[in-house]
Order: C-alpha cells, then structure tokens, then sequence
C-alpha cells in the first residue's frame, strides 16, 4: 500500500473485542477510491460500518442517499459494483460481499459523485416520478418515446454497469444427491443436520453464508450452556468428519424444481480476488433429495415511516448481527423503534457493546414483562405507544422524530435508527410450485401453506421464531425425514436454549410523516405510490406491482412486499389475506448467466463432431465448415488459387472428368435388423421398398404424418432380415427418434432393431469416371467390382487393403460414376491416406461440401434448403415415387387438397438470361411484367451455384406451376441484396439430363 | 421433474424428450373416414387439466418410447410404462374384442 489515503486504517466503529472476525489480520480494500482497512470475517458492508461510512449509494429513481439497511441477502440499498476490469460485477450487495485485501467496489448509479448527485434532483420533481409515471408523463408526444425519453430515463435511472470485456472466468455445474436436504445452516438447519446426519442417512445442509450459525450467531445467544458460535464450532466439527454428510458453505438455494429437485448457486470463488487455478468462480448445483428440511429463518421487515431510507436507518436484527458477529457499532446515539420484542433485545446488545441507546420507541402500549425486565437492567429509556414519524437529516440520520401517545411530539437527537416491525417467514421455496402461504395472526406474518412434495419445515419458516423452539423444531424434523428417507432415526437431545418472548402487535406504516415513507426501497416505490395506486384501482396485488414496480427489483421485494400488502389492507378496510397473498418466483437471489451457462459458452456451447477425415484434411489446408455439430471439409485449397470459387470449379471439374474424394461419414447411418425390418422399412418410406432385393440400395424419402417430407437418403439391402440407411446429415438424430417411436408405438409386433451406426462408420464418397479404376487398387481382388458383378445401386460387404472389412455402395450424389466406401471409423484416416495415395496416378483430388452443393444443384438433386419443413414429394419432383396403395406415414394426410394443389411452388432450374448474371438463393419469383408485391409472389430460389459444367450460375428454386413453364422467362427479385435478374425456367438437371454417366 | 425409466431407474427431465398424447390411436388407412380420423389424430388435441397419458422419450438414455401418466396441474408422475408393452397391450385387447 502507498501512502495512506482519507480513511485509512481508522476503523472507528469497530469494538475492541467481540465478534468471530480475525483481529490478527489486516485487509485493505477501496470503496470510490478511497482505502479502507477490515479483518478476516468481514462483509462489504460490515467493513464499511466500522469505518464510519454510511452514505454508500443512490437510489433507483429519485437518487436519494442510501446506505445499509440489512445484514444478509435482502439488502435493497447497498449495492456496489465490485472489482474492476472484466470481473466488475455490478449491483453486488455489500452485505453478502465477503472482504478480501485487495478489493475495489464503486459506488453506482450517481453522478458526479455519491455524495454530491445531480441527479437527485429527482427528487424535487417527485410529482412527476410517482407510480406509473412511465405511462403517464410520456405518453404524448409518441414521437419523441424512442429518441428521447427513453434514452433520458435509461440513463438517470438503471443501476450498475456490466463489464464490455468477455467474463475471464469459469462457472461450472454439478448434481448431488441426498437423503436429507437442510436448507439453511441457522440453528434450526443445523438441529436438522445433526438429528438427520447421526442415522446413515445421506445430508446436504446448504447455507448462503461463509459462517454457519444464523441468528443464534448474530444474536450471541447461548445454546446448550456455551456461546452460540462455539455450539455451531462443535456440530460443523461433527457433521465435517461424517462421509454421509456435504456441507456447501456459500451456497443460495435459489428454485425448487418438480420430484425434489432445487437449484442451487455456489460462490466458489466470489470472496477472493480471483479463482485459483483452475477453479470455478461459482458452481451451479442440481441438489436432488428424497426429503427436504427447509430451514430458511426469517427477514426482519422495517417500519414505513418519514425518511426511512435516510442512511442511518437500519433493521434493528441487522444492527445486532453487525455488533455481535462482525464487532462493529453502526452508530453512537440510537433510537430503536419496534412493535415487538426483538427491540428490546437490540437496545440491550447495543448498551453492552457500549453505544448511547438514547430511546428505545415501542409503538405498543401495553408491554412484555420481557422488555420491562430489559430496559430496567440497561437503563434505556422506554417510550412506549408511540412512533418514529420521521428520521431527521439528509446524508446522514441526525435524529428522529417521535410522536408520543398524547399526539405530542419529541425530537430526538441520533445517528442510528434501529428498526423492527417483525419477521417475515422465508417461505419462498415453499410457494415456487404452486404452494399458497397462509396468514398467522399471531405472528402477523405469512407461513408457508402447501409445501413441495418431501418437504417439512423448521425454525422461523415455520413459525418457530424463538431459538428454543428452532432447536427443537429441527431436531424433529431431521429425525422424521431422515426416518421417512429409509434410514431409522436416532434420539439425539435436543440443546437447550433461554427463553425469550417474540411477541409483535402490527405496525405497518407510521401516520403523520413529513418527509418521503419508502415501502419499496431498491425501486422507490413510497407509501403515497400506494395509496395512488389503490385510488386509481389498482388494488389487486398483482396490479399493485406492476402499477407501483413494488417487489419487482433484484431483492424480489424481500423487505418491501409484507408491508406493501398490508398498507393496502388498511387503504382498502380488508384484512390481509382478503388483500392478497406474495408468492415467488425462482431465484430467491439473482442468479449470474455466466452460472446457468456453465461450461457451454463460446466454442464449447455444443460438442464439436470430428469427421474421420479431420486430421488429414487439416493437413491439407482444408477449410473447414460448421454443419450442425460437426466441422465437415468445405474445400481443399491449393497454391496459386486466387479464390474458393477457383477451388471449388477445379475440385468440380476433377470428379466429372477424372475422381474426387469425399468425406461423407456425417450423414446419418442406422442399422435396421429383424424379420419385421422389410415391412417395417416399408411402413416409414414414402416409396415402396419390398422389391428391394439383397445387395441392392434405393433411394427412399420419409414423410411426417402430415404429408411433408421429414428427409431422404439411401435404404441398403445387406441381407434378408438387414438393412443399413442413410439420412441426411442435419436429420441423423431426429430419423432415429422417429424410427423408434414407429417400431415401439406404432408397430410393436414387428420384430426389428434399430440402431445408430453413425459414428461407427467412416464412408468416403469416391466419385467420377476413375472412380473404378481407383477403388479396384485398394479392393481386395476376391471382389468382383465390375459393372457386371457390381452394377449401378449394387452394394456389397467386401474387404478392403488385404482384409479390412468394408462396405461398398454404387451411389452417386453428383452425377458421375461414383461409389460410396465404408470401414469401420477407425479405419477412417488410414483409408483417406490410401485413397489419396492410389488415386494420385488418375489425379485424384479431395473435395468438400462446396464441391458437393454445386454437383448437386447441377443435378437436380435436393437437400436442406429444398427439404425445408414445407415441401411436399410433388413439390421437390419426386411425386412420382410415392406409392399409391400402401399404409406409410404420411399416406393420408398427403392428399390433402391443399398439398396436392397443382397450383403450388414446384421444384424446377434457371438460368440468368444474360449468362454472367450471379443469381441469389431467397430471390422471389415474379412474372416478368408484374409490380414486385407478396401478391404477384409465384414462389423463391432455394439453391444457387456457380456451375463450371454449364459455365454460368444455376439455381433451383420452387415456382408455381414451375414444371409447366420451362422456357418461360421470369424475374428473381431480391430487394435485400437489391438484385432484379430476368432468368430462363428450366429443367433442374443441368448435367447429364438422362443419367448415363452414373451406370457407366 | 424426474422420470423413472423402467429399464434406467429415475432420471433427470433434461434426458427425455416430450412427444405428444399418448391416447391417439393412428387409423386405419383404408377406412371411408380415413382422412378425417387422420386430421383429428395428427392435429386435435384437448388440453384438460389433471392427468394426461404422455408420450417420453428416452433420448440421453435408452432410447425407449415411455407412457408416462403425469398430472399437468402438480407435475406429479403416476406412472410410467413402456411405450412398446403398452401398444402391444391395446393390440391384443382390439384383437380379443373382435374374435
């Protein structure tokens, strides 16, 4: 560290002792640039407290100062961004940022500065900013919403900025499995984990927190005769040395999922500066449980009144949590206000830990024996059924103004306000499927109402707010589950605790205020935003939230959403149940993308498939192409080739005059067998193929149920009861789903297996007229591949290269004399090798899927833009193959009047009219004289290629009418590439229109 | 949601594929109302409430065609049969009722 800036080192809120943080330990940090010391143990936020800064942001809309209201996860104020660079992460809560040395966080949204914010300008014009001010204000001129509305309102309002560079980090994911799932690592969690834990159950206890312990630790409580932390020490100790049991530290439970499954986030790495290497920065978990122990305690909930969003103003429970784990005073002078009788237990903390407890303020009138006792010992003063109206200052809480019972009021000087209007349940995981929580008019609060599927429920969550009462609770409930998830339950005592009293009678909102009374802090929604919502009808909670934003920031309304419903309750002279229920929505807390993507980003976000070629044809210079999951060989470019075009004809050019290579193992293969394969095959092919004989291929299309073509390819007969297909390369996958559903649902008596043999093949297409002359050096010489003995769509089992097994197909996809070679894949860059070797002496060359496009186009032949999920048979020209009598899929609903409409886009070829115009896949047809709109539309190019056999470009594409047009001329429009090009209609078959070359 | 395979045990939602109603039977072909059976069987579906018969597959796994009886309001998985038995099971029930 240099030379030591404002702040630096003073710590002046920080106790002398006391706490469960490392004293020993220095960590420096910055906060808007300045340096600031903690200890090990820390948060953000309790860091900060003890360096006496309050002031720690600006609010959403108003930009009013803010600063620490919470201690935990529901903290709507204290949002930062944390690190710089490409780790920066914005709207961090500080209370949950746990200190390491080095860290840098920035204050957000505020300019210039947080303390001095033009923006808070807002403020004064908060008339203008009330409830659905968006609908409102600037609804007239419309003109003006995109240009400048809402660049202005973008920019004073939204919170952190997101960093511009790629995140350097890893996220990954993981599934665990448990007996016994404990949600929540507070007494009541760790009662569960212990109970559940000494059966041989399996238990997961799961807590968002680095340290174990709950309120029993904020709250220094005493269990079994010894500190709270030491008891926590103890059953850590106990649970960490059992195998059966995980415990994930650091970990937010954020969903519950059908079948007891919750997703669950792990900060691996979020309280150090960086990940060590190799790990994580956070792992996504998929914890999957027979029984659930929920755990989850409760959130303190504040009091509405004037100024209570002044920084200064803090939730009474996270006061106590600051002085009793972290050791820091977040005030001197302090006003507590409650309803219950937590507030007494806070002013009594705040007396040991030495602070100036000027009033405890306890809007009831009538009260416990328990706050009597407190305030007698302590010697606080007790201003009982009366209320904080305001607090006082600006920057910072200077005092609060009191009203007394007699309507009399008092001002009181301060620079804290400790607050507590009672415990809301964290009953979010119960309400994630569907359960509907449940009032309780005793603890004015609402209780989880149906519960998921092998969930129980321990400690606040369940009503149980008092430690005893926790302890117990989750003693019971780990037994049971354990007992319910097989694994018989032990008696383990139950730890006693001191009595203490959670009794609370109401107060939502102080009447009288002055100043703005905030409900919803992070999205400043005031208790006025209410009260207009309700006179302008939005009453139903649901209309209330989306009308006010109530609830519907990152905090998911945590502190906001109770008070929200009951203020509305007493609007509209209802009780709370009648007003409305808050349920949930996964994630409990905002959940990083980074963490739902884990490892699938960038080039991992799907597998990469490898041809068996890939290696020699990286050798070759080939570049490469992404077809679905594989990198397949696009072309093969040689020295001196200016251009893929000039590669591309020449590659063309070699298989129609001499041979070309092909790696064609992508293409789906699936092996059929039984003696219900024929008929099977039969039932899914659009054609008929019981007169396929041994030894002989066909092609054969699919249909859907509906009529359209699903995929063509080739049926092999390699014996009586075995055939072996081919789909095209996209469909592979979807063809053997299909399959599978046809064979085990709609044909279940016929015998027949299907399988997958896609990767367990690798086949090259050897095409051109050497082609024979080729494969006879590399065929071993028992195999007659003669065009006697092995003729057009022959296929045989053969052996290869002095013995390797191998099939051979007579197909061909370009035109030419051509053959298709299969190995087994592991013999896939052996046999390329071989190829290319024995080919050299014909001039053999290797081409890719260009090469392949533009013999196909110039054939005829149809592929995936042709095949495009709206073709029918008719449509592609194949409507000669389908046969007439036949049950297949498809066969009825294919006749469809609408799809056998003579009227419909059919498939044909085009030249340009002038032979050096480059035409354009998706240019629409149009009549020559007609004015180019979606009516005169008679159809679109589906494929183009520049065609070195015709020496100009060809396209394909679905015209209507098309086969009874040839000759006519047409236009190709294209208005997005601004392309209009006159084109000839013409047979689709470019060359060799009567086939001969492939027989030959 | 978690689906017990009969030949994989319980398995994650993310390994099956859903298929469609698994209370459609496809018609016959060569019936006079052939056309519009296949239009109520390859389009119409009702979508109550409550219990459905499913079409699953096992697509990360087995490979096996599921009958997967699943309430849509809970999630809740009653059943689950194979695809094939409970096909072949109707066939033999058609078959009885008509000899």
């Amino acid at each position: 560290m240099t030379a030591a800036p404002i702040g630096y080192g003073r710590q002046s809120n920080r106790l002398a002792s006391g706490g469960l943080i490392d004293r020993s330990k220095t960590l420096h940090f910055t906060f808007d640039g300045k340096t600031y010391a903690g200890h090990p143990g820390d948060t953000l936020a309790s860091a900060l407290l003890a360096n006496g800064v309050v002031l720690t942001a600006r609010s959403f809309k108003y930009h009013r100062p803010r600063g620490i209201l919470a201690a935990g996860s529901e903290e709507p104020n204290a949002l930062v961004e944390l690190r710089d660079g490409a780790r920066r992460e914005p709207n961090t809560k500080a209370t949950v940022a746990e200190l390491f040395d080095g860290l840098t966080a920035t204050s957000q949204n505020r300019w210039p500065s947080l303390a001095f914010d033009l923006l808070s300008i807002n403020s004064l014009f908060s008339p203008v900013f009330v409830a659905g001010f968006y609908y409102k204000t600037f609804m007239w001129p419309a003109a003006l919403w995109e240009k400048l509305y809402e660049p202005l309102i973008r920019r004073a309002a939204g919170l952190g900025r997101a960093s511009d560079d790629a995140d350097p980090d890893t996220y990954e994911k993981a599934t665990a499995f448990a007996d016994v799932l404990v949600i929540g690592g507070g007494p009541a969690g760790l009662a569960a984990a212990q109970a559940a834990a000494r059966t041989s159950a399996r238990v997961i206890l799961v807590d968002e927190n680095a340290a174990l312990g709950g309120r029993a630790v904020d709250d220094a409580s005493e269990i079994a005769g010894n500190p709270a932390h030491e008891w926590v020490k103890m059953l850590e100790g106990e649970l960490s040395r059992n195998p059966e049991v995980r415990i994930l530290r650091r970990t937010t439970v954020f969903g519950s999922y059908d079948g007891g499954t919750y997703g669950a986030l792990e900060r691996v790495s979020d309280h150090l500066p960086h990940p060590a290497p190799g790990a994580p920065r956070q792992r996504l978990w998929r914890l999957v449980a027979k029984k659930v122990v929920l755990a989850t305690g409760a959130t303190e909930r504040p009091i509405v009144f004037g100024g209570n969003d002044r920084p200064g103003v803090m939730l009474a429970g996270a006061v106590r949590t600051y002085v009793n784990r972290y050791g820091v005073v977040p005030g001197q002078r302090v006003v507590v206000f409650t309803n219950n009788d937590y507030g007494a237990t806070t002013a009594s903390d705040l007396v040991r830990a030495g602070a100036d407890v000027v009033a405890l303020v306890d809007s009831r009138p009538e009260i416990s024996d328990h706050v009597y006792r407190i305030t007698n010992e302590t010697g606080v003063r007790l201003i009982s059924n009366a209320a904080v109206t305001d607090a006082l200052g600006k920057r910072h809480v200077t005092g609060a103004d009191i009203r007394l019972g007699d309507g009399e009021r008092i001002e009181l000087a301060c620079d804290l306000i400790a607050v507590s209007g009672g415990w809301n349940p964290n009953i979010q995981l119960t309400t994630h499927l569907g359960g509907k929580p449940v009032w309780n008019d005793r603890l004015h609060a609402f209780l989880p109402g149906a519960v998921p599927a092998g969930m129980s429920l321990a400690g606040a969550v369940a009503g149980d707010l008092t430690l005893a009462k926790s302890l117990a609770g989750g003693n019971a409930a780990g037994s049971a589950a354990a007992d319910e998830s097989g694994h018989k339950a032990i008696a383990v005592p139950v730890p006693t605790a001191i009595a203490e009293s959670d009794a609370v009678t109401p107060l939502w909102r102080v009447i009288g205020y002055k100043g703005k009374a905030f409900v919803d802090q992070q999205n400043d929604v005031t208790e006025k935003d209410i009260a207009l919502a309700e006179r302008e009808g939005f009453r139903a909670v649901e209309h209330l939230k989306r009308y006010t934003t109530l609830g519907m920031a990152t905090d998911q309304g945590r502190t906001a959403n109770v008070n929200a419903l009951a203020i509305m309750a007493e609007l509209t002279g209802r009780t709370i149940p009648e007003t409305g229920i808050t349920v949930a929505r996964p994630p409990y807390s905002p959940v990083a993308l980074g963490a739902l993507a884990g490892h699938h980003r960038g080039k991992s976000f799907k597998p990469t498939r490898l041809p068996p070629s890939y290696r020699w044809a990286k050798e070759q210079g080939c570049v490469f192409v992404e077809t679905g999951l594989w990198l397949r060989p696009s072309y093969f470019p040689r020295p001196g080739e200016r251009d893929w075009l000039e590669t591309v004809t020449r590659e063309v050019n070699t298989v129609r005059n001499a041979v070309g290579i092909c790696d064609v193992s992508t293409l789906g293969k699936v092996d059929v067998q039984g003696a219900g394969a024929a008929a099977f095959l039969d039932n899914i092919y659009m054609n008929g193929l019981k007169t396929l004989t041994v030894g002989k291929c066909r092609y054969g299309g699919m249909l859907r149920e509906d009529g359209i073509l699903m995929d063509d390819g080739t049926v092999a007969r390699l014996g009586e009861n075995h055939f072996f297909i081919t789909t095209t390369t996209a469909n592979a996958v979807k063809v053997v789903q299909h399959m599978e559903y046809c064979a085990q649902w709609l044909w279940p008596e016929l015998d027949v297996q299907i399988v997958s043999a896609t990767e367990q093949w690798a086949q090259y297409a050897v095409a051109g007229p050497k082609s024979r002359a080729l494969l006879q050096k590399i065929v071993d010489p028992a195999f007659d591949i003669s065009d006697s003995g092995f003729p057009y769509l022959g296929v045989g089992e053969i052996t290869v290269c002095g013995g390797i097994k191998a099939r051979l197909f007579r197909l061909s996809f370009s035109g030419e004399r051509a053959y298709e070679i299969g190995v087994p894949a592991r013999y896939g860059d052996a046999l390329i090798r071989r190829l290319m070797e024995a080919g050299e002496e014909f001039g053999a060359c290797s081409y890719g899927t260009e090469a392949l496009g533009v013999m196909r186009i110039e054939k005829g032949h149809i592929s995936g833009p042709e095949l495009n999920g709206t073709t029918t048979p008719q449509d592609v020209g194949l409507g000669g193959m389908v046969a007439k009598k036949k049950d297949f899929i498809g066969s009825v609903l294919g006749k469809r009047p609408g799809l056998v409409d003579p009227d419909r886009p059919s498939l044909v070829g085009f030249r340009p009219v002038d032979r050096s115009a480059r035409l354009r896949s998706g240019a629409h047809f149009l009549a020559r004289d007609a004015r180019p709109e979606a009516a005169n539309d008679e159809g679109y190019m589906t494929s183009v290629a520049y065609s070195p056999s015709s020496g100009h470009w060809v396209g394909l594409g679905l015209l209507r009418r098309g086969p009874e047009r040839l000759g006519e001329i047409v236009r190709a429009y294209d208005p997005v590439r601004g392309a209009d090009t006159l084109v000839e209609v013409v047979s689709p078959v470019f060359v060799d229109p009567e086939g001969g070359r492939v027989r030959g | 949601m978690r689906i017990a395979c009969p030949h994989c045990g319980e398995r994650s939602l993310d390994e099956f594929l859903y298929s469609g109603d698994a209370t459609v039977k496809r018609p016959d072909f060569a019936g006079t109302t052939a056309m519009d059976d296949f239009v109520t069987y390859t389009f119409e579906r009702t979508n109550p409430p409550g219990p459905h018969r499913e079409l699953w597959y096992h697509a990360a796994g087995c490979h096996a065609w599921l009958v997967v009886t699943r309430n849509v309001s809970t999630h809740a998985v009653a059943s689950v049969e194979l695809a094939r038995d409970v096909a072949l099971a109707a066939k033999s029930a058609t078959k009885d009722s008509a000899s």
